[in-house]
């Protein structure tokens, strides 16, 4: 590293289409997992928060996979899927983001207190249409609490892949390592927290849209 | 290309039985130095969140710093710390801190604010100290949620550590990197399977010490959820 500045601007200078394809490729490996996840979690959940039975042994294996080391799973499944695939780095991120997003969706549909619910169905709400105009409002601030964990965990999980040869932005800690060249590193390092930083805004945007009335309450989404 | 075949040749390789490459010696390895991360992540975090819940000054602060680090990916920070510091100890260390102190800082602020602000109101009325109760009401009370970041915070520092042998240090990822890289599956997936269930050890061990370590006034309460 003797006389090697921080920061070669020049090498960013030239490389901004090269660095812009990363973090496409990073944000579709990190982010495509969490929206199937997403799918998942709501019609799990509900089977959750309905059959409360359900819940205790699928949480507790959720709690295992949340500690199960990222390269552990991605080199154990490359037997099944392949080196440098996508579904060897998507499916242990799904399965992460899953761990995160089961609790919060469960928690969010039993926070709608037992009163307001025999009100909906007072008024004459069935269980499909309570379910969609009561259980699944109340649940959105607690789902987006829950995806904003996710996503940010799962970009920066992400990178792991690269050491299986899957990782956008991931790459450009191996390159600069393998150059002992910084200047990719901290620009993945800042790439990978602004990609975080930006779909967490998304992310906040969106509560703001779909459950205005959660900005007012403290607690339950923050 | 079986699992159990790979599993097998690793479990009962000579060289897995003594050496600095025998099974004994990395998971000795991996331990040590998620141990020595936890420890000072543990020393720095702790007493700042008990004074930031405590005063309540910062406590935002603390929500945003935290959001930021959870985005930083341990692998770029191991890489530059070693172009920046050199193969050893340090270049593994600061990453593993900068992933263990958000969580564990974040629930020393939130098991303290979480203590009944009535509780506090009464053991200020009978004449104890700011001190007194911090040490004698607060802290037991948020003893629960402290202890569920502790766990946290272990198990991702196990699992990340993995991480350091790419950089050249010792533990547990060594066998998965030097194992990927001579396309020594056996070895990949035995090292894998080591680091899950060191992992997973460690998040019962928690689950005993949260269910038995407690006083007898918390243990009652229901189980503290994860951060």
């Amino acid at each position: 590293m003797d006389g090697e500045p921080l920061v070669r601007w020049h090498w960013l200078g030239t490389h901004v289409a090269y660095l812009r394809d990363l973090t496409l490729d990073h944000a579709v490996i990190a982010l495509v997992p969490v929206l199937i996840a997403l799918l998942i979690a709501v019609p799990l959940g509900l089977a959750c928060a309905r059959y409360p039975r359900l819940y205790q042994p699928l949480s507790a294996v959720f709690n295992v996979v949340y500690a199960l080391p990222a390269l552990a799973v991605f080199v154990v499944l490359i037997p099944y899927t392949g080196l440098a695939t996508n579904a060897t780095v998507m499916i242990p991120l799904t399965c992460y983001a899953l761990a995160v997003l089961l609790p919060t969706t469960v928690d969010g549909l039993r926070s709608v207190p037992e009163a307001v619910r025999q009100a909906a169905t007072a008024m004459g709400y069935g269980p499909w249409h309570r379910l969609a105009a009561v259980e699944l409002p109340a649940a959105v601030p607690y789902l987006v609490a829950g995806l904003r964990v996710a996503a940010v965990s799962s970009i920066s999980l992400a990178a792991v892949g690269a050491l299986i040869g899957k990782g956008g932005l991931g790459y450009l800690f191996i390159d600069g390592f393998q150059r002992t060249f910084p200047t990719p590193i901290l620009a993945g390092i800042v790439l990978v927290a602004v990609l975080a930083l930006v779909t967490d805004l998304v992310l906040v945007l969106a509560r703001r849209l779909l459950a205005p009335w959660a900005v007012r309450e403290k607690g339950a989404a923050s | 290309m079986n699992w159990l075949d790979w599993l097998h040749t690793f479990f009962t390789s000579p060289a897995r039985r003594s050496g600095p490459d025998s099974i004994v010696h990395r998971i000795a390895e991996h331990l040590a130095f998620s141990g020595e991360a936890l420890l000072y992540s543990a020393l720095l975090a702790i007493p700042l969140g008990l004074l930031i819940g405590y005063t309540g000054r910062g406590a935002v602060a603390v929500t945003a710093l935290t959001g930021v680090t959870r985005a930083l990916p341990t692998m770029g920070l191991v890489t530059l710390a070693v172009l920046l510091a050199g193969v050893g100890k340090t270049a593994v260390l600061v990453p593993l801190l900068a992933l263990a102190a958000p969580p564990l800082l974040v629930a020393a602020v939130e098991g303290i604010r979480g203590t009944d602000p009535d509780v506090r109101d009464a053991a200020r009325g009978i004449g104890l100290t700011h001190r007194q109760v911090l040490w004698q009401v607060c802290l037991p009370s948020a003893l629960p949620t402290l202890l569920a970041g502790l766990r946290t915070a272990a198990v991702q520092v196990i699992a990340t550590a993995t991480v350091a042998a790419y950089v050249g240090l010792g533990g547990l990822g060594r066998y998965v990197i030097d194992g990927l890289a001579t396309r020594d599956f056996p070895a990949t997936v035995g090292g894998a399977l080591l680091v899950v269930l060191l992992a997973v050890a460690t998040q019962l061990l928690f689950a005993v010490l949260i269910r038995y370590a407690l006083p007898p006034g918390i243990r009652v309460r229901s189980a503290p959820k994860e951060n």
